[in-house]
């Protein structure tokens, strides 16, 4: 869950903002929401480890884009999406240590400037550290995992902010993919392994899931572009996760969602801009020929 | 354009430079908590679950050594579990997982320290040991009438406290069961008879149990927490929905039963009356304590699947619910054990709570609540320092208790661990795929996922942590000899043979009871205090032991049951270093009574009897 939804093309909020005085840049809708729903958690179940060590990965956060923006870009970036990184860190990473919140947020935010093709990033950053924190440092850092009930009510309103927020980025048919692809891989897996049903689709039935749901495989930056690709890869991650739950040892098996979109968000991205940039050589060479056809045209006429 | 690829590739080493910092921290902060616990199997532990011996240079290095001698003292008790209703069969292992408990007492008064422990197959026997002085114990719980508690119709015993309840000077004996509770009244040492009407819950599945004198009238009283909902007959269920309906917040645990000792073998349920009807949990652990100075006991409760309870006794009228002001009910963990210690020699009681400690899955951390510098006097206020003070890392933590093992003036730490050893297949990421689950799933039993003989954190190596006195725990357990392997419930410290020197009995699930003697360094000198108190309780359960030497301070408390299904001697031991001389001794008992002995011996135990005032 990082810099989701905050990466709308500034030129259409803009415009947006002019049609609509009292609208609200799309780009502060997720880090709105997150907070919303961290704030709700915190309250009534006192999610956070501890939230000074929240505090302390949004703050590094911060503090590594405006560095490195200036750095790379000579100007200080929107800061909504280090905000989500930090905050994103701040409430998936689980360690009794402080150091792993400052860790996170630090290979959170360099990795968006480090791992990039062709001036796009891979990984989705929280992700992308989460998954590096837990397989380096297992003995220091677990996830979220169970810190929210196991009750109904605040997957409802999860659901019910994430879905108005998602849609909101033509973004909903991903969540429904991917949680239609989970359910029917459960049933697989039960099926294969004879464990209760219930038992295998029960991690969906968790509000940690949602957020992964919701916030993570939705990224607008870190997700493919066509309606059909970004399908596919729901259907692609649902299926790497079910594969390293059945298959892989248990400690990777256990952060399968983390690590099921750590190797297909970005390979899916790095094909999709493999194939884009073949369409465009092939674009530019059909014209680099029909110019050349052009200017031959008139000396063989 | 250059600029921009210069800056990309300090971009990129820094970026390397930070995962390398990751796996730096990391087994920086592994080693800074005393090392992995981590063992999956009998092989990686070393071939046994037996403990080998002690490094040889342990008595050098840490002043003292513990050789493990059950057999040569006679103790061979092997703790069984319950096989209860046949819908939990698939999952018995993670439901049947407690009941190996041990409380010690000097039943028949002959000065030296017996000890109880208990069974929980149905048909199965508790034992109880009678010290012959020595170095050997026998079992005589047969011909004491406490043997034969544990069965289908009646339930099985979960742990056991002693408590002398009508001030005859022996100590009595209440067995908590998921079941029956019984309440076994000491015949003078001679044998023992069970007390009919007696008030105690006629069902109830209890896993906690200590005796206090909430209202200080020197009779004592019994709290009794629970664990599965109390309606609950364990043999005979309806249905598979009896397991928490969340793994850290859960509502479908059981009250606690605050009952009011009469003196004459009978009490009077006052939960109400005092305010402790609100408490609906899963509660393992329990333990009475005077923390504000005001003399009346204050409760903390180590609840399983939620969050740690602090209760003030306002005057020994009420308890007001403080958990959350005064910081211990933050955040739920999987509480199972409370002890109590005074850590830093300064008169300031600390609790220790043990959670669950698992590489790649939970990291829930031990809590270490050490009352805060801001507090005001009287206020009831902890910080957890547990990371800092280096006893976070318990694994799979049961019983812990607070005991200066190595006579040289600090409180250390013993923590028994380990869930369940079976085979080299693990079961952690079939619990943690649907513990996260919605409470439809995970408390119906029906759903789990079965066990398969699998293990849960099994083989742990236990935690013997030894107090620097200057903020920092080493941990020592496998140089000192504290290395076995079985899964440890119960952890109880006494000097077992009246040598000087804190010995240990640690009870393990489905496995044997193990009896660590200890040596000690003869240099670290040492005094002890039996405690016998007249307007207080007689068993001085309550009292408040302040030893001044060598410009410092230390206090103990005598309990009615601490840690995790346990209960200490009722004589207090102190280690002195090696100071042979003491300044004075302070007692404060329940009754208010504050007496005081200037310059006792040392090296020697002393017994108190309560005087008739301060003084």
């Amino acid at each position: 869950m990082t810099p989701a939804m905050t990466s709308a093309p500034a030129t259409e909020t803009r415009s947006a903002a002019v049609k609509k005085p009292f609208a609200i840049d799309k780009r502060y809708l997720a880090p709105l929401l997150i907070t919303a729903i961290l704030l709700a958690a915190q309250v009534n179940f006192g999610v956070l480890e501890d939230y000074r060590k929240t505090l302390l990965a949004i703050g590094v956060s911060i503090v590594m884009e405006i560095i490195l923006g200036y750095i790379f870009n000579r100007k200080i970036p929107h800061l909504a999406s280090a905000y989500v990184s930090g905050i994103s860190c701040g409430i998936l990473v689980r360690s009794p240590e402080w150091w792993p919140y400052a860790l996170a947020a630090m290979l959170s935010v360099t990795s968006k400037y480090v791992i990039r093709v062709q001036g796009r990033h891979l990984w989705n950053p929280s992700n992308f550290a989460i998954a590096c924190l837990l397989l380096l440092a297992p003995q220091t850092v677990a996830s979220l995992s169970i810190q929210w009930g196991n009750y109904i009510w605040p997957m409802l309103i999860v659901w019910t902010l994430g879905a108005i927020i998602v849609s909101q980025f033509g973004r909903l048919h991903i969540c429904a993919m991917y949680v239609a692809c989970f359910v029917a891989f459960a049933f697989l897996r039960s099926l294969g392994n004879g464990h209760p049903f219930f038992a295998e689709v029960s991690p969906i039935t968790g509000p940690m899931y949602q957020l992964f749901i919701f916030f993570m495989i939705t990224d607008p930056k870190t997700t493919t572009h066509s309606r059909w690709a970004q399908m596919l890869v729901a259907f692609l991650i649902a299926a790497t996760e079910s594969a390293l739950r059945y298959w892989a040892p248990a400690p990777i098996a256990v952060h399968a969602p983390y690590y099921a979109l750590t190797i297909m968000g970005p390979t899916s991205n790095f094909i999709e801009i493999w194939m884009n940039s073949r369409a465009k050589k092939a674009t530019s060479e059909t014209a680099s020929l029909r110019s050349t056809t052009e200017e031959l045209s008139p000396k063989t006429a | 354009m250059q600029q921009n690829q210069a800056a990309r590739v300090l971009a990129t080493l820094f970026f390397i430079g930070l995962l390398v910092c990751v796996v730096v921290l990391n087994k920086r902060s592994v080693t800074r908590q005393g090392g992995s616990v981590v063992a999956n199997s009998a092989e990686e532990a070393g071939g046994s679950q037996y403990p080998v011996p002690a490094a040889p240079d342990a008595m050098e290095r840490y002043g003292f050594k513990l050789t493990e001698v059950s057999k040569t003292a006679g103790v061979e008790f092997t703790h069984q579990p319950p096989k209860l209703d046949a819908k939990l069969s698939h999952i018995i292992d993670r439901v049947a997982d407690m009941g190996a408990a041990v409380a010690i007492a000097d039943f028949d008064r002959d000065g030296w320290p017996d000890f109880y422990v208990t069974n929980s197959a149905e048909g199965g026997k508790n034992h109880l040991y009678h010290n012959n002085h020595d170095g050997t114990f026998t079992d005589v719980a047969e011909q004491m009438g406490v043997a034969a508690v544990n069965s289908a119709e009646s339930g099985v015993s979960m742990g056991a406290v002693w408590g002398d309840y009508d001030d005859d000077g022996y100590e009595d004996l209440l067995v908590y069961k998921w079941g029956k509770c019984q309440l076994f009244h000491n015949e003078n040492g001679k044998g023992f008879k069970e007390a009919v009407n007696s008030g105690v819950p006629q069902w109830m599945n209890a896993n906690a149990g200590i005796w206090l004198d909430y209202d200080n009238d020197g009779k004592l009283d019994l709290l009794l927490g629970g664990y599965f909902d109390e309606k609950l007959d364990l043999w005979k269920l309806p249905s598979g929905n009896i397991m928490p309906d969340s793994i850290e917040y859960a509502t479908n645990g059981t009250r606690l039963y605050l009952l009011k000792g009469r003196g004459d073998g009978t009490f009077e349920d006052v939960t109400v009356q005092v305010g402790l009807d609100k408490h609906k949990a899963w509660t393992l652990a329990a333990v009475a304590v005077d923390m504000t100075g005001d003399t009346f006991p204050d409760i903390f409760l180590a609840n399983d699947y939620g969050k740690a309870e602090l209760w003030h006794n306002v005057e020994g009228k009420r308890f007001e619910n403080v958990s959350v002001p005064s910081g211990v009910g933050d955040r739920p963990k999987s509480g199972m054990n409370a002890a109590v210690g005074d850590i830093f020699n300064d008169g300031k009681f600390s609790i220790y709570v043990s959670n669950i400690t698992e590489d790649h899955y939970l990291l829930q951390g031990n809590n270490m609540w050490v009352p805060s510098a801001a507090a005001k006097p009287g206020e009831l206020m902890f910080e957890n320092q547990a990371n800092g003070l280096g006893v976070e890392n318990g694994g799979w933590s049961f019983g812990a208790q607070f005991g200066d093992l190595n006579n040289d003036g600090f409180q250390d730490i013993y923590l028994v661990n380990g869930y369940l050893s079976g085979t080299k297949e693990s079961y952690w990421y079939d619990y943690a795929t649907f513990a996260g689950g919605n409470q439809s799933i995970i408390r119906d039993a029906a759903k789990w996922i079965p066990i398969k003989g699998r293990s849960l954190s099994g083989y742990q190596p236990k935690r013997v942590w030894l107090n620097d006195g200057a903020g920092r725990f080493t941990e020592v357990a496998q140089a000192v000899g504290a290395s076995d392997r079985f899964d440890g419930r119960a952890v109880a410290l006494a000097d077992l043979w009246n040598r000087g020197s804190l010995d240990i009995l640690a009870s393990n699930q489905r496995g044997p009871l193990l009896v660590y003697k200890n040596e000690v360094r003869p240099e670290n000198h040492w005094i002890s205090f039996e405690l016998e108190g007249v307007k207080s309780n007689r068993s001085a359960i309550g009292a408040i032991t302040t030893v001044y030497w060598n410009g410092q301070k230390q206090s103990q408390f005598v309990s009615g049951g601490v840690g995790f299904c346990a209960q200490n001697d009722r004589r207090l031991h102190f280690g002195l270093g090696k100071s042979v001389t003491v300044e004075k001794v302070e007692i404060r008992w329940p009754s208010g009574i504050i007496q005081t002995i200037t310059s006792p011996a040392t090296d020697k135990l002393h017994r108190i009897r309560e005087t008739s005032a301060s003084g």
